[in-house]
């Protein structure tokens, strides 16, 4: 279990992460979630011991990692963001290398290079020089050195970026086995990836967490109005202006016309459903509807809202 | 221990990896060969003092440009943050990166060995006990320049900036006896103690002191000690 209690770092003047709380329980698996420069990459490398922190605690089952690193990173696995990887080394080489520096040589090396070959998909490149790997080889031999000495914690830097949709599916699927058993903390920007793989999704904007939960719970705090999208023909003039005169739950937005086709918006609560009265009420005023697309709110509108610039911060 | 020698064999095996070792180990050879030679049968004396006053010249740039990578391109790669992320000590880490880079200007000193072995086979009257102490002073003195070039190379990530900051050090520290006639009379002492070949000189004539194995020692541990310290600041940046 990962326990990080008001944990703030400052470069100088500026506050990259500002005085954050969060736990993490084995067997989980989390999003760190944020845009860029948010301050994600500055806490995981707080939490592998890599940078010392400004004020604030980690603490790996019940070891501070101010007075225990090496024991805390005997525990961990991290790639980092942009998976270092000496070039001139072959795989196994390389694998060997951060193997021997944890312990594990002779026979257990041989078991180790066997299993993370087979997770990661590695048998066969092991004898190739990393240099001249593919990108997506190289991103897998990053996760397979986090992996070599199996340890109990994952920390995954943005482990998807770069890697074609095929690769990604793949390392999605090994993130998830390896959840199973491991606790797993992953960063993205890319919602749609953090979305499919994690248990729980933490949101961190400007050196704060402003949401963390799983994503049913983020989406039912978060959900705002269904905004509904149609296009009409033939509307009475005036019947679409006044609608909330005569359906008081819908409220007009805006209306566009093109070609005779009437692009319409209208908003409703998100607990209701009018789309019935509106179709029996565009009957009446003689609408011909061609389009009728409600928009309710998705992880990705609440993202937005939260990390925009000026948004608001729900 | 077990870290130190991981980080050393990975280090020579990079070494030997690309062509760095194999043009560094030939051209020192040649160089040290060709100003050797030059005057050797000029001289018509039987013993290496050519050699040992050629080398600790040659070390001025050899040197720095051994160990101008050790860190530096850990650090603009990216693998000084993995490293940083392992259990393993800064100390170890150092160590193992300075003796990596040792390790290989002794090999550049033994080739120098094949000098002596036809000095022996053409000279009568060979000084063995000046040989040895020559070849100590130049181990020594290696060993310093190296630490010095670890600790260029820890503070940048550019193995070029490191290079020129390994020079400049070392040049520094092999000038300092050379400018005592402006050194006020009572700094001159200090200044004279603190100048790497005046320990070297001492050594070279068959003097082994133990001011000057201090000397040389104190030297290496501290800039292997600052090397550590500059790793260490990093992380609290």
């Amino acid at each position: 279990m990962i326990k990080v209690t008001d944990l703030s770092k400052n470069y100088g003047p500026v506050e990259a992460v500002k005085s954050i709380s969060f736990d993490i329980q084995d067997g989980e698996i989390v999003g760190f979630l944020g845009a860029n420069g948010a301050g994600k990459t500055t806490t995981l490398k707080m939490m592998t011991g890599y940078l010392v922190p400004t004020t604030g605690r980690i603490e790996v089952d019940d070891l501070n990692i101010i007075d225990n690193t090496y024991e805390i990173q005997k525990q961990i696995g991290y790639l980092p963001e942009l998976n270092p990887l000496y070039s001139e080394m072959r795989v196994y080489e390389y694998l060997e290398f951060l193997a021997s520096i944890r312990k594990i040589t002779g026979r257990a090396f041989k078991e180790a290079l066997a299993r993370v070959s087979e997770q990661c998909g590695l048998r066969g490149v092991v004898h190739k020089n990393i240099s001249d790997c593919s990108k997506g080889y190289k991103q897998r031999i990053g996760l397979a050195a986090a992996m070599i000495h199996d340890p109990k914690i994952l920390i995954l830097d943005e482990p998807v970026s770069g890697l074609d949709p095929n690769q990604i599916v793949e390392i999605r699927h090994l993130i998830k086995q390896l959840g199973k058993e491991k606790l797993v903390f992953m960063s993205s920007h890319i919602l749609q990836e953090i979305q499919v793989t994690v248990d729980r999704i933490m949101i961190i904007n400007k050196g704060e967490i402003v949401a963390n939960g799983t994503s049913d719970e983020l989406m039912s705090n978060f959900k705002g109005n269904v905004l509904l999208n149609m296009e009409i023909k033939n509307a009475v003039p005036g019947s679409v202006e006044h609608i909330q005169a005569k359906l008081p739950s819908i409220k007009f937005i805006s209306m566009n016309e093109t070609n005779d086709i009437q692009q319409v918006q209208f908003e409703y609560g998100k607990d209701q459903d009018p789309r019935e009265e509106l179709f029996r009420y565009a009957v009446d005023n003689n609408w011909s509807i061609l389009k009728m697309n409600p928009h309710t709110t998705n992880l990705e509108d609440i993202f937005r809202n939260l990390t925009w610039e000026g948004g608001t911060n729900a | 221990m077990h870290n130190i020698s991981t980080i050393f064999q990975r280090e020579m095996q990079s070494y030997f990896n690309s062509p760095m070792a194999y043009i560094f180990l030939v051209i020192f050879a040649v160089v040290n060969g060709y100003f050797f030679t030059n005057t050797f049968f000029l001289f018509g004396q039987s013993d290496l003092r050519m050699l040992f006053d050629i080398v600790p010249l040659v070390y001025l740039f050899f040197i720095p440009a051994v160990s101008m990578g050790l860190i530096a391109r850990e650090n603009n790669i990216g693998t000084m943050e993995t490293i940083s992320t392992l259990p393993l000590n800064s100390y170890e880490f150092v160590m193992g990166k300075f003796l990596a880079g040792f390790c290989l200007i002794l090999l550049g000193l033994v080739a120098t060995v094949i000098h002596f072995i036809s000095l022996v086979s053409v000279g009568t009257n060979v000084d063995y006990g000046a040989t040895f102490s020559g070849y100590l002073g130049l181990a020594l003195m290696g060993a310093t320049f190296t630490a010095i070039g670890t600790y260029a190379s820890s503070i940048t990530e550019n193995q070029v900036v490191a290079f020129i900051i390994g020079v400049f050090l070392v040049l520094v520290f092999y000038m300092l006896d050379k400018t005592l006639v402006f050194v006020p009379h009572s700094l001159a002492g200090l200044v004279q103690f603190l100048a790497v070949d005046y320990h070297l000189s001492n050594i070279s004539r068959g003097v082994i002191d133990s001011r000057n194995l201090i000397y040389f020692f104190s030297m290496i541990g501290f800039f292997i000690y600052l090397t550590i310290r500059t790793l260490e600041v990093k992380r609290w940046k």
